[in-house]
């Protein structure tokens, strides 16, 4: 997933190339690792590198993130930082303002932390588990499901529909959530299914 | 899009109407840039603001917003009165010279078979004549009067440069020097392009308009060539691909159909979709349309989908209306007979036209459901925020469940863009305390209801309970299981239909693309158009290789394109009859006496000889179609009508003012501004900032500094009629709601005359909402119609009416 060679790798690597060829030629192999001792490490030396692709408009512009941490070895992970991807061949390395800002959407105040409810009637949201609120879901699906699943029509014609819950989903989740979803909502028998692209 | 955002390189003219790149896709436009600066490339824009597009175009010029069909047949009509068509593109490649039934007509704005009371047509004269042999007929002199292209020319004979200031209110001059660079791209080596996003598709008539843009192209001889095409932008990073995986109401992944209740049965679903081709010799590749179905039904029901019980085809909900789109479902709601709502990342009561009437569906929900990584409006409804969200929240009784979901940066699997490359990315970051992923909350879901179901039995539960779930983990699927799912594999041996001898896919194996799906149930495939994103080749989504070989812009080593790798769609058009490239400095394939090949992957059997066969394989007829046969519900042909709510009258057609078949709930129509309305004068329009994208970037603090405060803009000529001051207060309000707003005086907006009246126009942004860090503020959909694009019901955002006054309100 991440890249094979890295650009910070590839730097390195070119500076050693100039340490050993011209410079070093002239005799100045010392003074160049004195002035390399004098610089401040990268800040994102430590960090892991992921690909990824920016969440806003289609053009799909490629973003690098840095995190501390690497999810790949099983630890916790903060994105730190999030740039354009230079080799990516549509945007090669650019943002614009939205995308530029990436960071602070991941981080926003707003991110939704816990499942919530807000009862009939209420004037707030509260905590609930997971398994409370799944299970209550379904239930509520359930009930509604099969107290209007239409089987048949007025001809007798088999219909197998349910017309009175209805998914409106997303715009930005992965082709991959998307299959699921729609695996899920039609074999329930939803017809009341839509996504962004109607509007 | 049919090409793609690095193919924009190869172009010579740029036209953005309906669209403005250089703000919404700030980093796609630079391949318009790179055009312009490395072949010289002219740019020119079409819109009723002077956008940042417009600021670096060659040629700008303003259009009343919902004119975009008179102006783009004014366009049809100066090529064919100036001999400015790619004949031999036109001749071999479209169908001009099929013969259209005699019956067939267009009078007083309305097409032949016209039912009032329906607001339907029957479209049976909408054909072809159909010969003996059973193809169609066709005059390849076309001089017989009923061909598609004498047909064409006598339709758009109204659509004068005088039509076209009348309508649109842009000045002839103007007009007539676009209509000037346009024709000259029919040229075989000149090449235009037209990007085109939301400002098309939001009117009642959307359809049409990118129609009528793609008719255009192909008299110009611009689809299928490098640098031409038609062009979507597209607004979110998916709604290409979860349109593609068919997340709508009718859809089944590949843009194949649910049935409707009128297909009883699998052979009466089958019936309609034999595709047999229109002309002798051509693919018609729909006739593989079995084979794509039954492998999605045994991707979604296993060893449960039989030929004994016809592939489960009862088990797939049958429609009684043809969708229940957004509209549809929030008028359902609004009648009182939705019980439950599920919103996966979808902020409806901001997104919804009328917003009046989303919130008050919403209140009538027994219980809504909020799936999002952003706290949403739409899961607040029932909260108060003072003029802005004026509900009282103990008569509102919906159980709202609002579940936290990861964001991008914390999930793996593919995006498709407009250009249809799906690239996959990985996740990088640990999700906020307890946010899950949106595919182990479904399954979670799906668990719990297979579960009761089993437990309790209740409604016809055999699709839930028989629902493919091959997980290695059932209540956590990840992405790369999912994505080999879409992909398809072999359940038994697949062999070769020419040599039975030969093995083509071992059982258990995934395919290599849809060429190996079966119609006999010995393959799977979630989405047949994605078939090769995932096969034993390993993840092609996940390809990084830029290799490009001349500089073309394919990078056909860089992910994975839909269908099979291919870049540009078509791309057999770019080159002639003989199969030699039209230009030989922009060849994308060739025929080489045996077979087709080049910079991408034909979009043709590599053998197929390209005298014989057209390079519109998907179409029964082999050609491109000017004449869309009933294909269409508001006619074969585009014509001008006037949004819903409009201030003029029709000019083309007085008698019929709007779309004649657009779908009109009964209570909506009593909120409609009469046309030329003297309460509501003003044609607004809304849109999006380049600083913002929707109402994400509420949440955004960057963003929310950058574009603070909710404005509308308006002309220093409004200005003067309304005494507004820049920067000061407006009330803004239409049939449906009112908002406020501060004013911005500007001359990127000028008042337009339109059929001798003046029409100023009020530009709404939308951004602004009552959750995240950026300032409370209204939106346009307090004030835009309930109302949508006949064929596919887009909501009419870009025109509407409204009126405004200065008013005195507090600062904050």
């Amino acid at each position: 997933m991440n890249m094979d060679l890295s650009r910070r790798q590839f730097l390195g690597t070119a500076g050693a190339g100039l340490a050993g060829g011209a410079l070093g030629a002239f005799g100045f192999g010392e003074i160049e690792a004195a002035f390399a001792d004098s610089i401040r490490p990268f800040k994102l030396v430590n960090t892991t590198e992921t690909r990824n692709t920016c969440p806003y408009c289609s053009v799909a512009c490629g973003v690098i993130m840095y995190s501390k941490g690497d999810l790949k070895k099983g630890e916790p992970a903060e994105i730190i930082h999030i740039e354009g991807d230079v080799d990516h061949p549509t945007n090669r390395g650019t943002l614009c303002p939205k995308g530029a800002a990436l960071l602070d959407f991941v981080k926003a105040e707003t991110r939704l932390r816990y499942p919530m409810v807000r009862r009939p009637g209420s004037d707030k949201f509260e905590r609930i588990s997971w398994e409370q609120a799944l299970d209550r879901i379904a239930r509520l699906m359930k009930d509604d499901r099969d107290a209007n699943f239409i089987a048949a029509n007025a001809d007798g014609v088999t219909v197998n529909r349910w017309t009175t819950t209805g998914f409106l989903a997303a715009s930005a989740t992965t082709n991959e959530t998307a299959f699921a979803t729609y695996k899920v909502v039609r074999s329930a028998g939803m017809v009341v299914f839509d996504n962004q692209a109607r509007v | 899009m049919t090409n793609s955002w690095t193919d924009i390189r190869n172009t010579d003219l740029v036209v953005i109407m309906g669209g403005n790149a250089a703000e919404a896709h700030p980093c796609g436009f630079k391949w318009v840039t790179e055009a312009k600066a490395n072949r010289g490339a002219k740019l020119i824009v079409v819109d009723p603001r002077y956008t940042r597009s417009a600021a670096v175009s060659d040629v700008y010029a303003p259009i009343r917003q919902g004119a975009d069909i008179a102006f783009l047949l004014g366009v049809i009509r100066y090529c064919i009165e100036n001999d400015k068509v790619q004949w031999d593109y036109v001749k071999a490649f479209t169908n001009a010279a099929y013969i259209v039934k005699d019956g067939f007509a267009f009078e007083d704005g309305l097409f032949t078979g016209y039912d009032e009371k329906k607001r339907d047509y029957d479209k049976s004269t909408w054909d072809y004549v159909i010969g003996a042999d059973g193809y169609a007929v066709v005059d390849n002199s076309l001089e017989n009067p009923r061909c598609v292209w004498n047909l064409l020319k006598e339709h758009v004979s109204v659509y004068t440069p005088e039509m076209v200031e009348r309508v649109c209110g842009t000045p002839k001059a103007k007009f007539l020097k676009i209509a000037e660079m346009i024709a000259e791209c029919s040229s075989p080596t000149k090449t235009m392009t037209s990007m085109y996003a939301l400002g098309w598709t939001q009117h009642s008539k959307g359809s049409q308009n990118i129609r009528a843009m793609a008719m255009l192209q192909l008299i110009l001889g611009n689809i299928g060539v490098r640098g031409g095409g038609m062009n979507a932008l597209r607004g979110h990073s998916n709604i290409q691909g979860l349109t593609d995986v068919g997340l709508m109401s009718n859809l089944i992944p590949g843009y194949m159909n649910l049935p409707t209740e009128k297909e009883v049965d699998f052979d009466a679903y089958m019936k309609t979709r034999g595709f047999k081709p229109l002309r002798p010799g051509q693919t018609s590749y729909w006739q593989n349309y079995k084979k794509f179905f039954v492998s999605f039904l045994k991707s979604m029901y296993g060893a449960a989908a039989t030929p004994a019980n016809h592939f489960a085809y009862d088990w797939l909900p049958k429609l009684d209306v043809p969708f229940y789109d957004v509209l549809r479902a929030f008028e359902l709601m609004h009648q009182g007979k939705m019980t439950g709502y599920f919103c996966q990342g979808f902020n409806p009561l901001q997104s919804f036209p009328n917003r009046k009437k989303i919130s008050d569906s919403l209140s009538k929900l027994k219980f809504l459901v909020v799936m999002d990584p952003l706290d949403t409006e739409t899961a607040r409804f029932w909260e108060k925020h003072g003029d802005i969200n004026d509900v009282d929240p103990a008569k509102i009784a919906t159980e709202v469940y609002q579940l936290p979901s990861t964001c991008f940066a914390e999930d793996d699997g593919s995006l498709t863009n407009s250009g249809r490359w799906l690239q996959w990315h990985w996740a990088g970051g640990t999700a906020p305390a307890e946010a899950k992923r949106d595919t182990w909350i479904l399954a979670q879901l799906h668990l719990r209801l297979k579960q009761l179901y089993r437990e309790e039995g209740g409604a016809f539960a055999d699709p839930i309970l028989n629902l493919e779930w091959p997980y290695a983990d059932p209540g956590d699927p990840t992405a790369e299981e999912i994505a080999k799912e879409i992909n398809g594999k072999a359940l038994g041996v697949v062999k070769d239909p020419a040599d039975p001898t030969k093995v083509l896919v071992e059982a258990g194996k995934l395919v290599p693309s849809f060429a190996a799906l079966r119609d006999d149930g010995s393959t799977a495939c979630g989405c047949w158009i994605y078939s090769g994103c995932f096969n034993e080749n390993g993840n092609n989504m996940a390809r990084r290789d830029t290799t490009d070989p001349d500089n073309t812009g394919a990078y056909l080593k860089w992910a994975f394109a839909w269908p099979v790798n291919r870049r540009i769609l078509y791309n057999r058009a770019s080159a002639d009859i003989n199969g030699k490239a039209w230009d030989p400095s922009r060849k994308l394939i060739e025929w080489d006496g045996a077979k087709w090949s080049g910079y991408d992957v034909p979009d043709i059997a590599p053998t197929a000889k390209p005298n014989e066969v057209g390079p519109f394989i998907m179409n029964p007829e082999g050609v491109s179609r000017l004449f869309v046969r009933g294909m269409m519900r508001d006619g074969p042909f585009p014509a001008h009508y006037e949004p819903f709510e409009s201030p003029v009258i029709n000019p083309v057609s007085p008698r019929m003012q709007s779309n004649p078949v657009a779908r009109i709930f009964q209570d909506d129509l009593r909120q409609f501004a009469k046309a030329g309305s003297t309460e509501f004068p003003f044609a607004a329009t809304s849109y999006r900032l380049t600083e913002h994208f929707h109402y994400w970037t509420k949440h955004v603090r960057v963003n929310a500094v950058l574009q603070p405060e909710f404005f509308v803009e308006i002309s220093e000529e409004l200005a003067a009629l309304r005494k507004i001051k820049l920067g000061g207060w407006v009330r803004v309000w239409s049939k449906r709601g009112s908002v406020r707003a501060k004013a911005v005086v500007t001359k990127r907006i000028r008042p337009l005359i339109c059929d001798g009246k003046a029409v100023h126009i009020v530009g709404i942004p939308l951004h602004w909402g009552f959750t995240g860090v950026a300032k409370e503020g209204f939106g346009p959909n307090a004030l835009t119609p309930f109302v949508g694009d006949a064929n596919i019901e887009t909501p009419e955002y870009k025109a509407f009416l409204v009126n405004i006054e200065p008013i005195d309100w507090p600062e904050a």
